[in-house]
């Protein structure tokens, strides 16, 4: 009974085994990745583990306050931006071991050639709701 | 409408369907249909006998889908007739559903979800709503969770241990939300304590409701945690410490220990004092090490630690500490606070500062960073 987010990224995990760039695989290729992410939320939900999936854009948008009476003021898209996130997956799960499991089946989802993409997931455990009994 | 009333009639009404011959996963399902029928149409015309009329819409439920069923696959093997309710040992029913829902083949989670519905008489939104899962990803965790059981012998006697586990976890690990899950661990725990005669239930029954009575105090208004020594003890129900104490001494007298009366009794000792510094810890280490010896858990180690060092001093909680893994939840946040007591400020601020890193939960993290920035702004004066 533990939420964990599953952490994908365009940019700044360390390089996939088969680090081919999704706009070089074939077409057949591009569908069975995507069949098989469906497949993998659709199974989560069988199980009972599924929270919440959703991808982003790849390109956003910097904001902050500006003072007062001021429009925020926005900036960006930053290029040299390390880290860049591009979509993420919420489970539910009984154990840590269970949810390194599910990131490790997630990374098997196939790219070029068909083979197994071993992309690097970051797996982030969320912070719960303190206990009750604390003595 | 009373939904506590309706909720408490849960077990009873589907121990009756499988008496009948329903099998549990469709007497399951007819009961919280009923149940969903009896919150549409209770409040306008509320039943003189609320129970009759859920066995009755349950039973007609249940005749209705295994009929649909039937005929879905083109069989009848079913009767039709309303069979003669016959001796419903109700007591019973509630105690083997207890047993079921709890059942060592379910994972935690199964366990906890199926023991709200099926004994609590939650409805699957709501069970979602308070694990903020989606009411779907629910609605299958409890639909394996029948299926992993179904083929249990409904008489078969099951082991209490498991059953208290699970309702240790409700209470322990509730979410905060409209459905309050530490009063329905309580209620369920009452109910259990009820159908069985066993001092480890009382003794949770007592560790629930002494932790429950200092519910109030436990968080400041701005959602701020508020440790035991800083707590406005006036804040606690002493109706519900008075209660608990009561059932854990009389669970207590009839030596056998278990870990929940071993825990209950150290909550009592605090709940006994009528100020922090009041408090008997000598009596809280002792317990401790029953405890130890009951369960031998390095978390029991470490509250040990504290104790310790409450009782003998912070070099003595130190030394206690120093025995323990320092990877283990928690550990930072007790080694900086015996290091505080023992006057070494700058370990302490660098210890909490490393312990809300670590921390597992927003409240615990937000206090721990406060107690790091105390330190360092009385250390800088």
């Amino acid at each position: 009974m533990a939420k964990y987010l599953l952490l994908k990224h365009y940019r700044g995990a360390p390089a996939a085994v088969n680090d081919v760039p999704m706009d070089r695989w074939t077409p057949e290729e591009i569908s069975a990745h995507v069949t098989y992410m469906n497949d993998f939320a659709a199974r989560l939900q069988e199980t009972g583990e599924f929270v919440d999936a959703q991808a982003l854009a790849p390109e956003g948008t910097f904001v902050r306050y500006d003072g007062e009476g001021r429009p925020p003021v926005t900036d960006g898209p930053f290029a040299e931006t390390k880290d860049l996130i591009a979509g993420w997956m919420v489970i539910d799960v009984d154990s840590y071991e269970r949810a390194v499991e599910l990131a490790g089946e997630l990374s098997a989802a196939p790219g070029a050639g068909g083979k197994p993409i071993h992309e690097w997931l970051e797996l982030r455990p969320f912070l719960t709701e303190p206990p009750t009994i604390t003595e | 409408m009373d939904e506590a009333l309706l909720r408490s009639l849960t077990p009873t009404v589907l121990g009756v369907l499988v008496r009948r011959g329903a099998d549990f996963v469709a007497a399951e399902d007819a009961v919280q249909d009923a149940l969903v029928e009896a919150i549409r149409v209770w409040p306008a015309d509320p039943p003189r006998d609320p129970k009759g009329w859920l066995v009755t819409v349950a039973w007609r439920k249940f005749l209705d889908a295994t009929r649909a069923d039937a005929a879905r696959r083109r069989r009848e093997n079913l009767v039709d007739e309303e069979p003669p309710p016959g001796p419903a040992p109700a007591v019973d029913d509630t105690l083997q559903l207890y047993f079921l829902c709890a059942h060592p083949s379910l994972t935690p989670s199964s366990a906890v979800a199926l023991t709200l519905r099926a004994v609590g008489g939650l409805t699957t939104r709501q069970i979602a709503q308070a694990y903020l899962v989606p009411e779907a990803t629910m609605a299958q965790r409890i639909s394996r969770a029948k299926r992993t059981v179904a083929g249990v012998r409904f008489a078969q006697p099951g082991d209490v241990a498991t059953v208290l586990r699970v309702l240790y976890l409700v209470f322990n690990e509730g979410y905060s939300g409209d459905v309050d899950l530490a009063a329905e661990a309580i209620r369920l725990t009452r109910q259990l304590a009820a159908a069985i005669d066993h001092p480890e239930v009382a003794g949770l029954l007592a560790l629930m409701l002494l932790h429950h009575a200092r519910r109030a105090a436990r968080t400041a208004p701005d959602g701020r945690l508020v440790p035991l020594a800083e707590q406005d003890r006036s804040r606690w129900d002493t109706t519900l410490i008075a209660e608990g104490i009561e059932i854990l001494q009389a669970a207590l007298a009839r030596d056998r220990l278990g870990e929940f009366q071993a825990q209950a009794a150290i909550a009592a000792l605090h709940a006994d004092a009528p100020t922090a510094d009041e408090t008997d810890w000598v009596q809280i280490v002792e317990w401790y090490d029953e405890l130890t010896r009951l369960t031998d858990s390095p978390v029991v180690r470490l509250n040990r630690a504290v104790a310790v060092g409450e009782a003998d001093g912070p070099r003595a909680g130190l030394a206690a500490l120093a025995e323990l893994d320092d990877s283990l939840p928690r550990y930072a946040a007790v080694a900086a606070y015996l290091h505080e007591r023992d006057g070494d400020l700058s370990t302490a601020a660098r210890l909490y500062a490393e312990a809300a890193h670590k921390a597992p939960n927003l409240a615990e993290r937000d206090h721990l960073t406060r107690q790091a920035a105390r330190i360092n702004a009385r250390r800088a004066r």
